[in-house]
């Protein structure tokens, strides 16, 4: 049991959390509010006339077929980029501990895309498969494929989702090395022993043993492709073409700023927050509920 | 079960020599025990065997293998390791299965054999549990019955009873003996535990520095030590180790501080020498010979007492007396060191004289 240590009544606690509680009311309640608020409205868009139309908005938004596919494609868009993202780093990390040279060098390069911010990661990729100029582009035309994402909605889907997978892979590495790390040496030699070769050792130990921290990543990953991917989209195809990577983030923005349809855009905006909030319950829950061994 | 024989075996990491060409046969069914101080290399020397440490050169063969370049897998053999190793995710039944599962024998001979060993250990009612819903002794138990349920020829053993607590490693150790008996299973068994080291084995090997310093039977090793190391480490309290040079005459030898100790055998006269007695062979009373002790503590530990003084000269003494003894500090006694139980090493080499 933890003791309890009761201090006198003090304003110092106060004066130390009034920091955070004022950043967090200010570029989010504040923000959140107001999005609420507007999502109840119908504006035109010069500002001119605002009408309160309660849940019109959102009535409007399940209706709306451009919605709905947007959704599926978000849907697709970040089943796609987690699985491929945890998947690969996943064989990857596994793959330290059969290396025995330049381990660190390894290490340090696949943690290196972490570091790089979305739009350049974006703009790398846009360059590389560049129908025109691009190298794969070059290399696909070669062996006979013509590579065009800024015609081929199924190629340009394939492009924003390797470049949110490639981004993604540092983080997801970090977190399985050191969850396989975390694994107590014994437990593998004496599987060892017991005749498990290395691949029926990671499946029957490594990796049940791991599950917490997939979760974990599963989350992070479904976030990550719902929200921080919006750089990545926007420097590679700009959500075309004809919607073909519009996911919902994007088309938040889209509405918003460049159709001025704000009464749309704060309802989307809306369910985007209802869904991260959710995701986050689900982590917690998940995170709480520590497997102990 | 199979004899395990080691030729020249040696490891080293880099530059640094661990494991210093070890030649050892142990035969088919015995009970070794391996002890030493800490770092003297008897893990690594175990973890060598089992396969799961590379060989630097030499040999080691199980049975009539050469093993050298097998994968543990393939060498027959079942380890218990110090913090168990339990599987946490797997059931007690799943566990003990776990092994024979990847050697593909039928569920029913599976099922067969978990639930004999399970029996032989009275670990049968757990066999559902996970392993966290086990005591420290309860896990002990199902790692000795995930080894035994394979039927390996060779047991290993890293320091299995050192996380229990002092009454559990008792209990536990006699089990071992009892359990290695009636298997007949060829066992190696690390430990740094004097008691283990004593009681457990067939054969006792002392490992000082890479180095196996004396290899034989328990009691041969504690009326015999070759060499002052092994005449100190084994033995508990320590044997008294007294620097000495032997007189003119080859029959006594001199301690620093002037005390004259008799001799059972001639030696070379003038050479310098370490007088061993350990503390138990050490008698009281008026003799010919007899020194005086000066007390300085004693500590009663209720069977014997332990007393710890001088004598003349400065020269430090433990004495184990039997029973309770109330000695008080500054008290003289006259005590002398038979003939036939005291031990002379070489003071430079160290070896036995």
């Amino acid at each position: 049991m933890l003791k309890r240590v009761h201090f006198g009544p003090s304003l110092l606690p106060f004066l130390l959390v009034a920091p955070q509680i004022a950043v967090t009311l200010v570029f989010f309640m504040w923000p959140a509010g107001q999005a609420l608020y507007q999502s109840l409205l119908v504006e035109d868009m010069f500002g001119l006339s605002t009408e309160f139309v309660w849940f019109e908005n959102f009535k409007d938004l399940f209706s709306d077929s451009y919605y709905l596919g947007a959704f599926k494609r978000t849907a697709l868009f970040s089943f796609a980029v987690a699985t491929m993202a945890m998947g690969i780093a996943l064989v990857l990390a596994a793959m330290v501990d059969r290396i025995i040279r330049g381990v660190y060098v390894y290490r340090t390069l696949l943690i290196w895309p972490y570091a790089v911010a979305p739009v350049v990661a974006g703009a790398l990729w846009v360059f590389m498969f560049d129908p025109t100029l691009g190298i794969f582009a070059y290399a696909l035309n070669t062996i006979g494929y013509d590579w065009n994402h800024k015609l081929n909605g199924g190629e340009a889907m394939t492009l924003v989702v390797l470049a949110a997978t490639w981004k993604q892979i540092a983080y997801n590495f970090l977190f399985f090395v050191a969850a396989i790390q975390s694994i107590p040496k014994p437990l593998i030699e004496a599987a060892a022993i017991d005749g498990a070769g290395p691949f029926k050792r990671f499946w029957t130990i490594i990796f049940p043993l791991i599950t917490p921290t997939m979760f974990f990543l599963l989350v992070v990953n479904i976030v990550y492709a719902f929200f921080d991917t919006f750089g990545i989209i926007h420097a590679i195809t700009q959500g075309g073409p004809y919607r073909a990577t519009e996911i919902l983030v994007y088309k938040v923005w889209y509405d918003g700023a460049v159709a001025i349809d704000l009464g749309s855009s704060a309802a989307q905006s809306v369910i985007l927050m209802a869904i991260v909030i959710i995701m986050t319950v689900v982590q917690f829950r998940y995170i709480e509920r520590k497997v102990e061994y | 079960m199979a004899k395990i024989t080691l030729e020249n075996v040696k490891k080293s990491y880099g530059k640094i020599d661990v494991i210093h060409g070890i030649d050892w046969e142990i035969r088919d069914g015995e009970f070794v025990v391996i002890v030493g101080p800490s770092g003297c290399g008897k893990s690594t020397l175990l973890r060598m065997i089992a396969g799961l440490e590379s060989i630097t050169s030499g040999d080691i063969s199980i049975g009539d293998r050469v093993v050298n370049k097998l994968e543990p897998a393939e060498r027959d053999i079942a380890m218990v390791f110090q913090n168990y190793a339990l599987y946490p995710h797997m059931s007690v039944y799943k566990n003990m299965a776990y092994g024979l599962k990847i050697k593909k024998i039928p569920a029913y001979e599976i099922d067969r054999r978990v639930r004999d060993t399970a029996k032989l250990l009275e670990i049968e009612e757990y066999l559902d549990r996970q392993p966290r819903a086990l005591s420290g002794g309860q896990r002990q138990r199902v790692a000795m019955g995930r080894a035994i349920v394979r039927q390996p020829s060779v047991f290993l053993f890293d320091e299995p009873l050192s996380n229990l607590d002092a009454k559990l490693r008792v209990q536990m150790r006699l089990e071992i003996k009892r359990l290695q008996e009636n298997l007949g299973i060829t066992s190696v068994y690390v430990t740094h535990d004097q008691v283990e080291a004593m009681t457990l084995g067939d054969r006792l090997a002392v490992l000082n520095a890479g180095y196996v310093e004396q290899l034989g039977t328990p009691i041969e090793i504690y009326e015999r030590p070759e060499t002052v190391f092994v005449a100190g480490f084994i033995g508990s309290p320590s044997m008294n180790l007294l620097a000495a040079t032997i007189s003119t005459d080859g029959t006594i030898a001199e301690l620093a501080g002037g005390s004259k100790i008799a001799l059972s055998q001639v030696q070379l006269p003038g050479q310098k020498v370490t007088f061993g007695i350990r503390p138990e062979h050490i008698k009281i009373g008026k003799t010919e010979t007899s020194l005086s002790f000066t007390v300085a503590i004693s500590e009663l530990l209720g069977a014997d007492t332990l007393v710890y003084g001088s004598l003349t000269g400065g020269t430090q003494l433990v004495i184990r007396l039997e029973g309770i003894r109330k000695l008080s500090e500054g008290e003289q006694l006259d005590i002398d060191f038979p003939h036939d139980l005291h031990h002379l090493f070489d003071g430079t080499s160290g070896k036995r004289l």
